[in-house]
């Protein structure tokens, strides 16, 4: 095995909290290398380059890494798991591959025992936070309307995306019912901004942006980090972390490019692999002095999974929809969010609304649905349905559960040999209420704004985009896998700025806050370089 | 070696008699069925990674018309549809899904819906503005955010 000259601080994933971090210590000078199993994105082969651009997303630009299979990517046995795991690998993460949608989680999901008794609170609240996520917001360059009356207060620097025609539609059903509904906040710039191009309305914006409007950490953190020094290695996949007779992190093993297994030392290691990828890299990290996986005397390496169920439900109006000629998502509503427990359930959801889908995601889907119908009647149908659908989705609040967990398939391995990760998860009774509540709603929504050939997914099959909880953090090293900056209780040079650090998952898209934390983390980190493993 | 070959004779006369069951000729809309050449020759050129599933689904089709598609009559040629798409689990979606992307994007089908004959990148879209006079009732609701205790 080869072994390398030692860096101060390894980090590994290049994704949206590694590239965070980064950009961060970078100010320290230290030697910072990070290390990625994918590779630096091309743009130009982006799927909306080409006419085929809606099949891409069933086969190579597919966000389910076992239908998308790219060298990068590692398999995932999600079998037993109504809700399956969709993520990228490469430089930006998922942050490549994601719809741009960027809410906070609320002051009140960092105290969710305090407040409703379930789960339990953060070792850290909103505001302990807020700082970074500005920081953050200004990085990922972020377009919204301040002011929302129910969310956490922003300050975006570009303004909101358009309404366009499906937004006026959703609004006014929404003013008719008296919800609350906000243009979204999104990263996707609508103007020039850092050096990139304002949104030209590709419409395809999750398999990747070729116009480079929606801010992935490929084109926003990166950037800025390797000119302040920080070293990246792709295409090198961590086998495992080893560790000192102290206890200690010494570096990792990984494979290079051409598949050559190295190690490379380190003083301070920092995981950046996710919700499925940082438990798994912990479990295959095993040892005398670890033999149930590194950081895990607790035993919650892997455990307490949340994805965020989606209940979906679509329908079509009469009026023409912006379809695949706009970003997909504008709107958010906060209306449910908060615990109402004449509901049926604690706890809430946000809900965000689809502008609508292109001609072969709508023929695929419809057919599917069974109200697009084979023969004759198929022309006049598609004619009705295409360009008008509009969506709501429930994006519901997962609490934390022991038996949702990641652990290593004892078959399954990816193309180095190292084991996969197996996902066993089920849908709470707590979580169906609220997914059932967010479909009656939504019902009335689509209704009020006059739309027929109503259509659900409870839940949307693939979306597992949100994997979070595996690697939680507390103050207590018996129930929680690091503290409250992010450091391993057990291994005192190991840290983890991921998804998997929290401890709840609201009812919003997590990047936004999983950034927050990762420059929380580093700012921690840096005010302790004098006695960081302390 | 191309999916063209991979699929037999027979499969690719079974996909094209399918694929015009799904989606017919039609002089009303001025568009082809997905039984046409050119878009039978996109399948057959673009069908990649779906290819087993394709053949799988063929195969089923196959076994459950227990002759070639085409020569069965209208009626049994209904029914064997319908056992098949419920019937044909992920293999059958992937058929019927392969016809659907490669018959919208046509240029003779999409002239007929009124869409650009082109990729979104690099011209993109204009999206209006919308009216945004539609917030001004969710602006003048009292601000309400759970703060800690």
């Amino acid at each position: 095995m080869n072994k390398h000259d030692p860096v101060d601080v390894l980090i590994i994933g290049a994704g949206a909290s590694g590239a965070a971090v980064a950009w961060s210590l970078a100010e320290t000078k230290m030697h910072i290398l990070c290390l990625d199993q994918g590779g630096w994105m091309n743009p130009a082969e982006y799927p909306s380059t080409g006419r085929d651009w809606e099949a891409k997303f069933y086969g190579d630009w597919s966000t389910s890494p076992n239908i998308r299979g790219r060298p990068e990517d590692y398999p995932i046995n999600d079998d037993n798991s109504p809700i399956k795991v969709v993520n990228f690998n490469g430089v930006g993460g998922s942050t490549v591959m994601y719809t741009a949608h960027w809410p906070r989680l609320h002051p009140s999901d960092f105290k969710v025992k305090t407040f409703d008794g379930v789960a339990d609170d953060w070792p850290i609240d909103y505001d302990a936070l807020t700082p970074f996520f500005e920081e953050n917001d200004r990085m990922m360059g972020v377009s919204g309307l301040s002011g929302d009356p129910l969310s956490p207060l922003t300050h975006p620097p570009m303004p909101p995306q358009p309404l366009g025609l499906s937004g006026p539609l959703i609004g006014k059903a929404m003013n008719e019912l008296g919800w609350h509904w906000w243009p979204s906040d999104t990263t996707v710039a609508t103007m020039d901004y850092e050096g990139r191009a304002r949104c030209i309305n590709l419409g395809h914006c999750t398999p990747a942006c070729a116009q480079g409007a929606k801010a992935s950490t490929d084109i926003t953190y990166w950037p800025h980090a390797i000119r302040a020094g920080v070293e990246i290695k792709t295409h090198c996949r961590v086998r495992e972390i080893l560790t000192n007779e102290q206890g200690m992190a010494s570096g990792v093993v990984y494979y290079d490019k051409d598949g050559v297994e190295q190690f490379q030392p380190a003083e301070v290691v920092i995981i950046a692999c996710n919700g499925v990828g940082t438990p798994r890299l912990l479990l295959n990290s095993v040892s005398g002095r670890f033999p149930n996986g590194l950081a895990n005397s607790s035993g919650l390496v892997g455990k307490n999974l949340m994805f965020h169920p989606y209940a979906q439900i679509y329908g079509f109006v009469k009026e023409v929809t912006d379809s695949n000629r706009a970003p997909p998502t504008c709107l958010w509503s906060k209306e449910f969010y908060d615990t109402d427990l004449s509901r049926g359930f604690v706890r809430g959801y946000g809900i965000q609304f689809g502008r609508g889908a292109g001609p072969v995601f709508e023929a695929v889907a419809s057919e599917q649905k069974g109200i697009l119908p084979w023969g004759a009647d198929h022309h006049r149908v598609f004619r009705r349905l295409n360009g008008h659908r509009i969506g709501v989705s429930a994006i519901c609040e997962d609490l934390p559960e022991e038996h949702n967990r990641v652990t290593l398939d004892p078959v399954l391995k990816d193309s180095h040999g190292i084991p996969a990760p197996k996902i066993d998860y089920t849908i709470s009774e707590n979580s169906r209420k609220m997914m059932d509540h967010g479909l009656a709603r939504g019902r009335e929504i689509l209704e009020a704004a006059g739309a027929t050939d109503i259509c659900i997914n409870n839940p949307i099959p693939w979306g597992g985009w949100h994997l979070l909880g595996t690697a939680r953090m507390g103050t207590d090293p018996a129930r929680s896998v690091v503290n409250e900056w992010g450091r391993s209780h057990d291994v005192k040079n190991l840290f983890i700025v991921d998804g998997s650090v929290f401890v709840t998952s609201g009812g919003v898209n997590p990047t936004s806050t999983i950034q927050a934390i990762a420059l929380y983390v580093a700012d921690q980190m840096k005010q302790r370089l004098a006695n960081l493993f302390d | 070696m191309s999916a063209a070959h991979e699929l037999t004779s027979a499969h690719r006369d079974d996909l094209r008699a399918v694929a015009a069951m799904i989606i017919p000729a039609s002089d009303e809309y001025k568009v082809p069925g997905a039984d046409d050449p050119a878009i039978q020759a996109d399948m057959l050129a673009t069908l990649g990674r779906d290819t087993a599933l394709v053949t799988q689904a063929l195969d089923h089709l196959a076994h459950l018309a227990g002759k070639p598609l085409a020569e069965l009559d209208t009626a049994k040629r209904d029914a064997i549809a319908t056992e098949f798409r419920a019937t044909g689990g992920a293999a059958a979606a992937t058929l019927v899904r392969v016809v659907l992307q490669c018959y919208y994007r046509d240029d003779r089908v999409l002239r007929s819906l009124g869409l650009e004959l082109r990729a979104p990148f690099p011209k993109g879209y204009t999206l209006e503005q919308g009216d945004w006079s539609l917030l001004d009732p969710v602006k003048a609701r009292p601000v309400k955010l759970r703060r800690s205790p």
